[in-house]
């Protein structure tokens, strides 16, 4: 890679909120990122005067900066919106983070928000096309089952074996989900439920698909060495990556499906960045984006956590359960929590955040060091893909 | 002089049995047979289109100076369809594209103004092709006995197949099929009286009228294509003029695809040319508000001409669709609940014009660089990153296969699932595609496919035109 560039320790999270995930019919986009913003801020012992710039990140739900200042009632402050799909709040989080360790401002906001039950259709709304419509028709599980179909023939699983690996993947999120007041689908499922429900792409099923919901979370970030003075548990950024794909795998031939290249790009300028030699063993736990349960089995590879092609094996153990070597959505992930384009990465900091500061409750994990959290926008043959690390 | 340099047609691969249309109305039509139905993404352009590619298989498009596009199904009442039919073919900017409408005899009525043309020394080389779609109503004869197809041929002075050597018409004003501005559905007067003052008393007139002036008797012609509403009224009108019906009349499909409409005589040709031999006679009749006559005689360039999938081909690869309701679902005789997914994105016109070359040919760029071919056409090589520094590259006739993909429930779509297709080239690129015309049982990776030029979306009365993949049909 290089020389090591990046801003690892030299930028801390002080403060953050979440609201909880689901369908919020009584709440509005402005009520939603109120409430993340109070709690991040009452978890920082700040006032919103303390905030010197704010990004927000958000997929359709607003436009321009406009869309913190108003709700919150920002005094003239710069505030920015970002957008890079579902790595939309992860992005405006590495961008308030770059500001601070630029030396430009001292304490800043990122908000992640999206609110998506408004729109009244399945699924997400208008998919990005050309504007001539000269384009086949084809949805997020319809393009993820490509990766699950190849996969599967790839590795050479039938098919029963290959709904069953991914279907375990589910299981795990929904109990992880079941210990979670803030998500939005809270019950237990067994893997004949998932292996039986009703097919959305095959062979994604309806428990194979994560949910649609409303949701926001905020992220209070200060510079590193003054961020003891507003508690004693800051948590600091170790690596902030993106990695986008100039949508090779619509047009080259030789681009398989069973990986994700923007993944694998980002999770290793990551490991660069935070001084990680060995994923598997040095990562304490992960926020990945199961969009689809067959995206988290992919995504495990391609963060190096598990071997190319093997991922089924550490599934069937239990690796990444809340009490395995490496959980995996200890939160219970998209999964659990539906997916808010622009809330689900600062959803996924929210949650490591916890975890670190041993405030995760009934999740509570022993120890962790170290939190990845993966967002991946877009479709197998087209993404943007933000990797981050935060821990002690 | 004028002549058929070339054939092609096209019939849509789904059938529809009868009996599945009188089991739905309760018994009324116990009508024999099945009719052909254009897929939920096909129309009376797309199936031009492919009549048209089939005719142009081995033949140098740049040659074809004009285009004339029949139907009285065309999906615009305003706006020229031929110029679709000659983007999606990729044909030369100079061309002469136009449209035939209205009539039943649009067909014949544009070959002969292309033999004319080409006698005229106006043009050297026209494209004619017919699709059509016709709509009968829901619970009607109509409905029973309509089908869909295309036809295509190519007329020039040089490289015939077959001569032409005479050609009559007459006209007759009067109402016997007709559909208004206002109307669905085609419309026709009592049988009884249409039959007598129509089919029966003006096609043996035409025909006995042409053979006088060809000097010809029954007799001298080989197979006669004479366009029949049903068989019981072509056989009435064969023993008029002679014609034995077992050996001189070419089948007018009825039992297996239908009334055409005005491709059905032009289909019934093609099928005559695909069993005739060099010297044979052919006759071809189109019908409707008058009678069109002509008559030809093959040459030794007949056998040149037979790798057509033609009529036959296109008969015998076929899907049974499998009940009435599917049918209705597909013409949009029936107004559904819609699906809770956005709708169609707005369609931008300067767009669809910007793409007018590209996305309607499917032509994308080769790099020549690294010499990988790529859709659509790219500023930066998506393998190299060489610039602006591509030729064009026709993806429509090249080698594909199937690399992975996915039944859709969840994409609108009046047929689910959606199948989503990413398609790799043999000379290398991807296409990612909608596959149409499978079943999803027999989508398989590594399925060898070709391109098909279909309906994709419609928005406030645009129809928008693009490539699917489909197994290769036969």
């Amino acid at each position: 890679m290089g020389s090591v560039k990046g801003i690892r320790d030299k930028v801390a999270i002080i403060g953050m909120g979440c609201t909880k995930f689901g369908e919020h019919w009584d709440k509005s986009k402005n009520d939603l990122i109120y409430e993340a913003v109070r709690d991040a801020l009452i978890d920082a012992k700040l006032e919103t005067k303390d905030i010197e710039a704010a990004w927000a990140g958000t997929w359709v739900s607003g436009f321009d900066g406009r869309c913190l200042a108003d709700p919150l009632k920002l005094q003239y402050i710069p505030v920015t919106r970002v957008e890079n799909a579902c790595a939309s709040g992860s992005d405006a989080f590495r961008n308030a983070c770059y500001a601070v360790a630029a030396g430009a401002y001292d304490i800043c906001l990122a908000v992640g928000f999206e609110k998506l039950k408004d729109s009244g259709w399945s699924g997400l709304p208008d998919q990005q096309s050309l504007p001539s419509n000269r384009y086949p028709d084809r949805t997020a599980p319809g393009m993820f089952a490509l990766m699950a179909t190849t996969y599967f023939s790839k590795y050479k699983l039938s098919p029963e074996e290959g709904k069953r690996m991914i279907g375990l993947i589910s299981v795990k999120s929904h109990h992880n989900g079941t210990l979670n007041p803030r998500a939005h689908l809270r019950r237990e499922v067994t893997i004949e439920q998932v292996m039986n429900a009703p097919i959305v792409a095959w062979p994604l099923g309806l428990f194979d698909c994560c949910g649609v919901s409303d949701g926001a979370a905020a992220a209070i970030v200060c510079r590193a060495d003054m961020a003891k003075k507003y508690r004693p548990d800051p948590v600091y950024v170790k690596a902030l990556q993106i990695s986008v794909c100039p949508s090779e795998g619509e047009l080259r031939a030789d681009y398989d499906f069973t990986t994700v290249k923007a993944t694998v790009r980002a999770g290793e300028a990551a490991y660069a960045e935070a001084g990680i030699k060995n994923p598997r063993e040095e990562i304490s736990m992960a926020e990945l984006h199961d969009c689809f349960s067959i995206t988290e089995a992919v995504t495990c590879e391609d963060l190096k956590i598990s071997p190319k092609g093997k991922v089924k094996q550490d599934i069937e153990s239990g690796f990444f359960n809340l009490d395995g070597k490496l959980p995996v959505q200890p939160d219970g992930g998209l999964k659990s929590f539906g997916h808010p384009i622009g809330a689900s990465g600062v959803r996924m900091l929210f949650e490591m955040y916890l975890q670190l500061q041993g405030k995760a409750d009934k999740r509570q994990l022993k120890n962790p060091k170290l939190g990845l959290t993966h967002n991946l926008g877009g479709i197998p043959v087209s993404n943007t893909v933000s990797v981050l690390i935060i821990g002690l | 002089m004028a002549g058929i340099a070339s054939y092609g047609a096209y019939i849509p691969l789904y059938r529809l049995n009868r009996a599945e249309i009188n089991k739905a109305w309760g018994g009324m039509f116990p009508v024999p047979g099945e009719k052909a139905v254009a897929g939920h993404d096909e129309d009376s352009i797309t199936m031009a289109v492919a009549a048209a590619r089939d005719c142009l298989k081995g033949v140098d498009r740049s040659k074809v100076d004009r285009l004339y596009f029949a139907s009285t199904t065309s999906p615009y009442k305003e706006k020229l369809a031929a110029s679709i039919v000659a983007g999606a073919l990729g044909l030369r900017r100079d061309l002469y594209a136009m449209d035939f409408a209205g009539s039943l005899r649009a067909g014949t009525n544009a070959l002969r103004a292309a033999i004319d043309a080409v006698d005229a020394k106006a043009a050297k080389c026209v494209l004619v092709t017919c699709g059509e779609t016709r709509l009968g109503a829901p619970k009607g004869d109509k409905e029973i006995t309509f089908g869909d197809g295309a036809a295509a041929f190519l007329i020039s002075s040089t490289g015939v197949a077959a001569n032409i050597e005479g050609s009559y018409a007459i006209f007759q004003e009067f109402h016997e099929n007709w559909r208004s501005d206002k109307d669905t559905f085609v419309r026709s007067w009592e049988e009884r009286f249409i039959r007598e003052a129509g089919y029966t008393k003006l096609v043996p007139e035409a025909i006995g009228a042409a053979m006088k002036q060809c000097k010809l008797a029954a007799a001298d012609i080989t197979k006669a294509a004479i366009f029949a509403p049903d068989p019981r009224l072509l056989a009435n009108v064969a023993g008029k003029i002679g014609f034995e019906p077992f050996s001189q009349l070419v089948d007018p499909m009825f039992m297996t695809v239908g009334n055409t409409g005005a491709a059905l005589p032009l289909m019934m040709l093609v099928a005559a040319m695909e069993d005739a031999k060099a010297g044979d006679r052919l006759m071809c009749v189109g019908y409707g508000d008058g009678c069109d006559v002509l008559i030809m005689k093959t040459t030794e360039g007949i056998e040149k001409i037979k790798d057509k999938r033609g009529i036959k081909c296109h008969l015998e690869a076929k899907k049974m669709i499998p009940n009435y309701m599917k049918y209705v679902l597909w013409r949009g005789l029936m107004e559904t609940d819609p699906p809770p997914r956005p709708p169609i994105n707005h369609i931008s016109v300067p767009a669809l014009w910007r793409d007018r070359e590209w996305g309607l040919s499917l032509t994308g760029q080769r790099c020549k660089s690294c010499k990988t071919p790529q859709y659509p056409p790219q500023r930066v090589c998506v393998i190299c990153q060489a610039q602006d520094n591509f030729e064009p590259y026709h993806f429509t006739d090249v080698k594909a296969t199937l690399t992975s993909f996915s039944h859709d429930n969840l994409a609108a779509s009046i047929d689910p699932p959606t199948t989503i297709a990413a398609v790799d080239f043999v000379e290398g690129g991807r296409i990612i595609f909608n596959m149409t015309d499978r079943d999803p049982e027999e989508v398989k990776t590594g399925m060898p496919l070709e391109m098909v030029f279909r309906q994709v979306h419609y928005w406030e009365g645009i129809h928008n035109y693009w490539w699917k993949c489909a197994p290769i049909r036969c």
